[in-house]
């Protein structure tokens, strides 16, 4: 575990963004997340970690509500967001993902241009007034995403035509472009090469100064990188939840070492 | 511990170069394959071109007719006995006043390129003719009544006697029974060929004229049921491709999948392979029996056809939006798009070649479908009056193409055999258009990165 390099930026605020109490999911019979309860903060970096199967992505799309679109789905417990529950009758799941944006595993842009893909989201939620605004939005998305300098002189070519690590943060564009609050991300280098992958994890960095994010990841050495808050999932159970360097430093349960030196998983 | 001995005994090396009998025989399992493949290739290759150059050898007579150029004194004594020139007057000047002058005409025409022939009498000229020359000389005159009174020239139709022998269709051997014709009269076309008055030339009326009686073969056209096609087809088109697409993407993107919308799905899947002579029956039962709607009309047709081919668009859409990847939903839900913003922007773009595709495949089946059309009446005879203006097509009795070719193919004169042959060329025409725009589409649908 010597190679691994701890973020030296700490939790900069103790403001509570998601909670969770007591979640349960049932896929048809499987019992896939049992009883997590956990607080994610606000402008953090909160990594989920643990084997195939643990349940991580599960919990993920559960606090967008992305588990809806599975019919044999069930979500108990309580999700709040910002203190209002998300599984409340009167949520639309549709404003909700406005709020809480999110990136997948492999880049999925869609098949239009650079320019219409980061714009999609603005022009269906109404975000926009004029073109000049929407050309602004667009610009400062593509920013964020760091993906502006590269893609700047041909906004009107297909998406689809970038390279992996340029649709991933493509794809983290068009999830900033909507302003979320929360930022889901499912595994988003595990399509990528080495360079793409340290590329998207400078981005994560950064966009923690304006979203909560969470990330799922199968990389032990990429949550110790771009996490401040570490999360392990053992099947469907949360086993321990805390800041990241003491979760790979001195974890509290004999598991969470386990996953962690090798053992497991 | 056999087993072990087994595993320890060390392999004897061999050459690369010497291929053993378990790769031989591999080998000789994949060329015998490929063999069978090419040669069932082949034998479909085969069939195709001979099913082809028979439809073509056959059919390509139709396209042309046998025409006798003949000058026709259109006689004011016959034609207008009042010699006002009044339109209500003309029209009493039936086809019998008018055949007598063609035949006349003819006979003169003879005489004066010299031709010699036992056949002296107008009447002897009358086999030559056809029955159809009359009327449309009439329609000519009754269009411009101030021709009466001079010699104009007709190209009027042979008979189909004379066509077929110009054709090699009739032989001099086998006439003797047959009373429309004689040897004389054989004689006699040889020689208006050898004139310039009779000749073959290219037959566009096959292509755009009606169907005509049975003693008419020479002047039955494909024109009408052709229309007829056209409007079954835009109705099949307007109702079964938002109907098929709407009912598709609800099933495939909003539908909870439970045992009801299984039960949807079986059912489609079983329409698909109900014959089509069943829609008929039911075409003729709801349609017509119940709802009253006039018979033969395209309208009824366009209906029954849109019920047989709504489960061939609705299969072949699902098929394309299942081939959506579903990652694309993902993304669109992802960043706040509702289902329908989701499946409208996003996978119905993507589904569009598939669909498109399907669309035609099914238009193209209806096209091709005449069973279920002889139930409600739809037969070939029917067309022979073209409908009065857009709307009327709709509703005015009609056939279709292969309702028409079935018709001719069932004639007892054997000049409606090459029509119905011809008619297929036409048909083919038709769908292998239909096929090019499908593929057309397709390309221009198609994601283009």
């Amino acid at each position: 575990m010597n190679d691994m390099t701890f973020t030296e930026r700490a939790v900069t605020t103790d403001e509570i963004k998601i909670t969770a109490r007591d979640v349960q999911v049932h896929y048809g019979e499987t019992h896939a997340i049992k009883d997590v309860s956990v607080d994610i903060l606000d402008k953090t970096v909160t990594a989920f970690i643990g084997p195939s199967g643990c349940g991580k992505s599960t919990f993920l799309r559960c606090l967008n509500r992305m588990n809806d679109t599975i019919d044999i789905c069930r979500v108990d417990g309580d999700i709040l967001l910002d203190g209002e529950d998300i599984y409340d009758k009167r949520v639309d799941p549709v404003q909700l993902r406005a709020k809480v944006g999110m990136v997948f595993q492999k880049p999925n842009p869609f098949p239009k241009s650079i320019y219409d893909n980061v714009a999609y989201g603005p022009k269906i939620h109404g975000l926009t007034r004029s073109r000049a605004e929407l050309d602004e939005v667009v610009e400062s998305s593509l920013r964020k995403a760091a993906l502006w300098n590269e893609v700047k002189d041909r906004l009107h070519a297909p998406g689809t035509g970038l390279s992996g690590g340029q649709q991933q943060r493509l794809c983290i564009a068009r999830a900033v472009a909507t302003s979320p609050e929360v930022l889901l991300m499912d595994e988003p280098c595990s399509a990528l090469d080495p360079i793409a992958t340290a590329q998207v994890e400078e981005l994560i960095d950064e966009l923690r100064a304006n979203f909560s994010v969470v990330i799922v990841t199968h990389s032990m050495q990429q949550a110790a990188r771009v996490s401040q808050k570490t999360a392990f999932f053992h099947l469907g159970n949360l086993v321990e939840y805390d800041d990241t360097d003491k979760i790979f430093t001195n974890p509290t349960d004999p598991r969470t070492e386990s996953y962690i030196t090798g053992r497991i998983g | 511990m056999s087993d072990a001995t087994l595993h320890d005994a060390q392999p004897t090396k061999r050459s690369l170069h010497q291929i053993d009998a378990r790769t031989k025989r591999r080998n000789a399992a994949e060329s015998r394959f490929k063999m069978l493949g090419i040669g069932a290739i082949g034998i479909g290759i085969a069939f195709l071109i001979i099913l082809l150059s028979t439809i073509v050898v056959n059919g390509a007579s139709a396209f042309q007719q046998s025409f006798l150029e003949v000058p026709v004194y259109l006689d004011p004594a016959k034609l207008d006995k009042k010699g006002n020139r009044d339109p209500a007057d003309l029209k009493k000047a039936t086809t019998f006043t008018y055949a007598p002058l063609i035949e006349k005409g003819l006979l003169d025409a003879v005489q004066s390129a010299g031709i010699e022939t036992p056949l002296s009498k107008t009447k002897d000229m009358k086999n030559l003719i056809s029955s159809s020359a009359a009327a449309q000389l009439r329609d000519r005159v009754l269009a411009d009544p101030s021709l009466i009174g001079q010699t104009v020239t007709a190209k009027i139709l042979a008979s189909s006697r004379v066509d077929g022998y110009l054709k090699g269709r009739v032989h001099r051997a086998e006439i003797a029974q047959d009373k429309n014709i004689t040897v004389e009269q054989l004689d006699l076309a040889d020689a208006l060929i050898k004139a310039g008055i009779l000749h073959k030339s290219f037959n566009l009326d096959f292509i755009l004229g009606s169907d005509a009686s049975d003693s008419r073969a020479e002047q039955a056209g494909i024109g009408v049921s052709m229309l007829g096609s056209f409007y079954m087809m835009l109705v099949v088109l307007v109702l079964a491709l938002p109907i098929g697409v709407a009912a598709s993407i609800y099933l495939e993107e909003f539908a909870p999948k439970n045992r009801f919308t299984d039960l949807i799905e079986v059912n489609i899947s079983n329409l698909a392979a109900v014959p089509s002579i069943v829609f008929g029956i039911l075409g003729l039962a709801v349609f017509i029996q119940f709802a009253h709607l006039p018979q033969s009309a395209p309208l009824v047709g366009g209906l029954v056809l849109t019920l047989m081919t709504l489960p061939t668009i609705i299969i072949s859409t699902r098929a394309a939006l299942k081939a959506v990847p579903p990652s694309i939903r993902d993304a669109a839900l992802g960043i706040g798009a509702s289902k329908m913003q989701a499946t409208f922007h996003h996978v119905l773009p993507l589904a569009m070649p598939g669909i498109l595709t399907g669309t035609i495949i099914g238009l193209a089946q209806a096209l091709g479908e005449t069973a279920p059309l002889l139930l409600i009446g739809m037969v070939g005879f029917i067309a022979t009056n073209a409908p009065d203006g857009f709307w009327d097509g709709f509703v005015s009795p009609n056939s279709a193409m292969p309702a028409q070719i079935y018709e001719w193919a069932k004639r007892a004169d054997p000049a409606f055999y090459e029509r119905a042959w011809g008619g297929i060329i036409i048909l083919l025409i038709f769908l292998l258009g239909m096929n090019i725009i499908a593929i057309i589409l397709r390309r221009k649908f198609e994601r283009r990165w």
